[in-house]
């Protein structure tokens, strides 16, 4: 037991959540610049309904959930309902940690959040708002916060103690969040996509990114967000903590010009959102590995998901499935390569808690147990969503009429439009004098 | 007087501009504007799809001239927006019936 609160520790790690934190606001902005003008607020706000909802349900039962005292090896308990039980408590996770348990509740509460968001970048422009937010309450309670428990529970005071996930026990190396953040989120997308069906034009008519300059902003605040992503899943300020940093940057400026390669060969012209896409891959790549591989294995990771990512993004259009941002194509299979990648690269000269791969004389074993961790979310995340998207279908309706879609969904869901632009729509030089006016506002004087 | 309105690549306008303004023509409205003649659109790719984009963006040129300037205009026109690749736009000219000039009310030439 630590005698005393690390004042050092305890800064960073909450830095960091604030900095994970951000990432949900950079989703937001990296999907909103993507959709079509007319739903780029419901796409935004997909994001911030989810921020709202998944931190009361946190709060509430869901860290108690994923990282209760005790439970079994599927799920954890409700020792820790309301976050009371930690006020003064040391955060302990397969070890005792000398920073606030509620500095760890916090800093895992954000990853929960964004895994709910990125579902989001799949269901653009079509998912009713109600749906919407019954899908993501109930989506982290059956989904995350058990696949959490699974990957990210060590056991309540020493490794492997009593309530650790199945997937942790197994061995399954999962720095920051491969599997139960991206390919989870990766495996719910696909399946919400299927279920509710493409957007009216898919394949025929332009659905062109309408402002690319938000989507390297989006790209940028979760770059900056993804240190505290991976670094503070160190939770500490130390050493394991610059190792996560480094490859965290080496690889995701690897993914970039991986990404812009492939598009200058196969395509002509290396694009903003290849950029922005290929950091993102890399990132997503990087998560699980980032404190288990050397340097030079972190960028050979950001080249391949840069560049397999690259390809995977254009599979939608043959197998005729409307991911609309690729949230599949971008965090289901760069979740998968960061996964498997540290079968090849995972090595212990940079983490004694790690493991050896194939590269490093390790044998096969490693790559198996990455496997095993890698399917088993995949599939328990597919099946899940498939049957609650199937139930929200019956129940509630799924999607917004074709008259919304095809007018905007922005309207019919917020009666709100993105930009101002005139009320023609058109250009600006004639906004406000139209033939709109002003119901309730304050009295002229 | 004549209407003559020219259509041309966005990069050539302040040449255009340049030489109209050696011609003494004193006043001209800019436009933006999008379409296609002989070139057809272009091509773009988001994350590897292929769209094709009909229009192409020009410059829409309108200025109101003397008859008797009229023809010398349009030369000039042309002289300064010609690249001799496709895609390079049009020049045409209408008949204009009346011209007002709003702040003082003259009309005709007087207005131009």
């Amino acid at each position: 037991m630590p005698e005393a609160i690390n004042a050092g520790d305890t800064a960073w790690v909450l830095m960091a959540a604030a900095m994970v934190l951000l990432m949900t606001p950079g989703v937001a902005f990296f999907y909103g610049g993507m959709t079509r003008a007319k739903s780029v607020l419901n796409m935004m706000m997909m994001s911030f309904l989810a921020l709202g909802l998944v931190t009361v349900l946190w709060v509430a039962f869901g860290f108690s959930l994923a990282f209760g005292d005790g439970g079994n090896g599927f799920v954890g308990d409700l020792s820790f309902a309301g976050l009371t039980p930690l006020v003064d408590a040391f955060a302990t996770n397969g070890g005792t940690y000398p920073i606030p348990a509620l500095a760890f509740a916090m800093f895992q509460l954000m990853f929960a959040v964004i895994t709910v968001a990125l579902i989001s970048g799949a269901v653009a422009d079509r998912m009713k708002f109600l749906a919407w937010g019954i899908f993501a309450a109930v989506w982290a309670t059956l989904v995350y916060f058990p696949v959490a428990h699974w990957v990210f529970d060590f056991g309540s005071a020493e490794l492997g103690g009593s309530g650790a996930g199945w997937l942790a026990n197994l061995g399954v190396l999962d720095f920051a969040g491969g599997t139960a953040v991206h390919i989870n989120a990766g495996a719910a997308a696909l399946a919400l996509a299927i279920v509710l069906g493409r957007r009216i034009g898919f394949g025929k008519t332009p659905m062109k990114p309408h402002n690319l300059p938000l989507v390297v902003l989006g790209a940028a605040l979760l770059f900056f967000g993804w240190f505290g992503f991976n670094a503070g899943s160190a939770l500490g300020a130390n050493g394991l903590a610059a190792v996560a940093f480094t490859n965290t940057m080496v690889a995701t400026a690897a993914g970039v010009l991986g990404w812009l390669l492939v598009e200058k060969l196969r395509d002509g012209h290396a694009t903003s959102l290849g950029a922005a896409s290929g950091a993102v891959a890399a990132l997503v790549a990087i998560t699980p590995a980032c404190a288990f591989v050397a340097p030079w294995g972190a960028i050979a990771i950001g080249v391949l998901a840069g560049v397999i990512c690259a390809f995977a993004v254009t599979l939608k259009y043959r197998l005729r499935i409307d991911d609309s941002l690729d949230v599949v194509g971008v965090h289901l299979v760069g979740g998968v390569i960061g996964c498997l990648a540290l079968g090849f690269f995972a090595t212990t000269s940079v983490n004694e808690l790690g493991k050896d791969g194939l590269f490093y004389g390790g044998g096969i074993g490693l790559l198996g147990t990455q496997a095993i961790g890698a399917f088993a979310v995949l599939a328990y995340s597919f099946v899940i969503t498939i049957a609650l998207a199937y139930v929200l279908k019956r129940v509630v309706g799924l999607r917004v009429s074709k008259d919304d879609e095809v007018s905007g969904i922005d309207l019919a869901a917020h009666a709100e439009t993105g930009y101002e632009l005139g009320e023609s729509g058109g250009g600006g030089v004639f906004a406000g004098i139209g033939s709109s006016s002003v119901r309730r506002a304050q009295e002229e004087d | 007087m004549k209407l003559i309105t020219a259509i041309v690549k966005p990069f050539k306008l302040e040449d255009v501009k340049a030489a109209l303004e050696g011609r003494g023509i004193s006043g001209l409205t800019v436009s933006e504007a999008s379409g296609y003649g002989r070139q057809k659109g272009h091509t773009e790719v988001y994350r590897g799809a292929e769209y094709t984009v009909d229009l192409v963006p020009k410059v829409r040129i309108e200025v109101l001239v003397d008859d008797a300037a009229a023809d010398g205009v349009i030369e000039a026109i042309v002289a300064a927006a010609q690249t001799g690749k496709i895609g390079d736009g049009k020049v045409w000219m209408v008949p204009v019936d009346a011209v007002v000039r709003v702040r003082t009310g003259e009309r005709g030439i007087d207005a131009i």
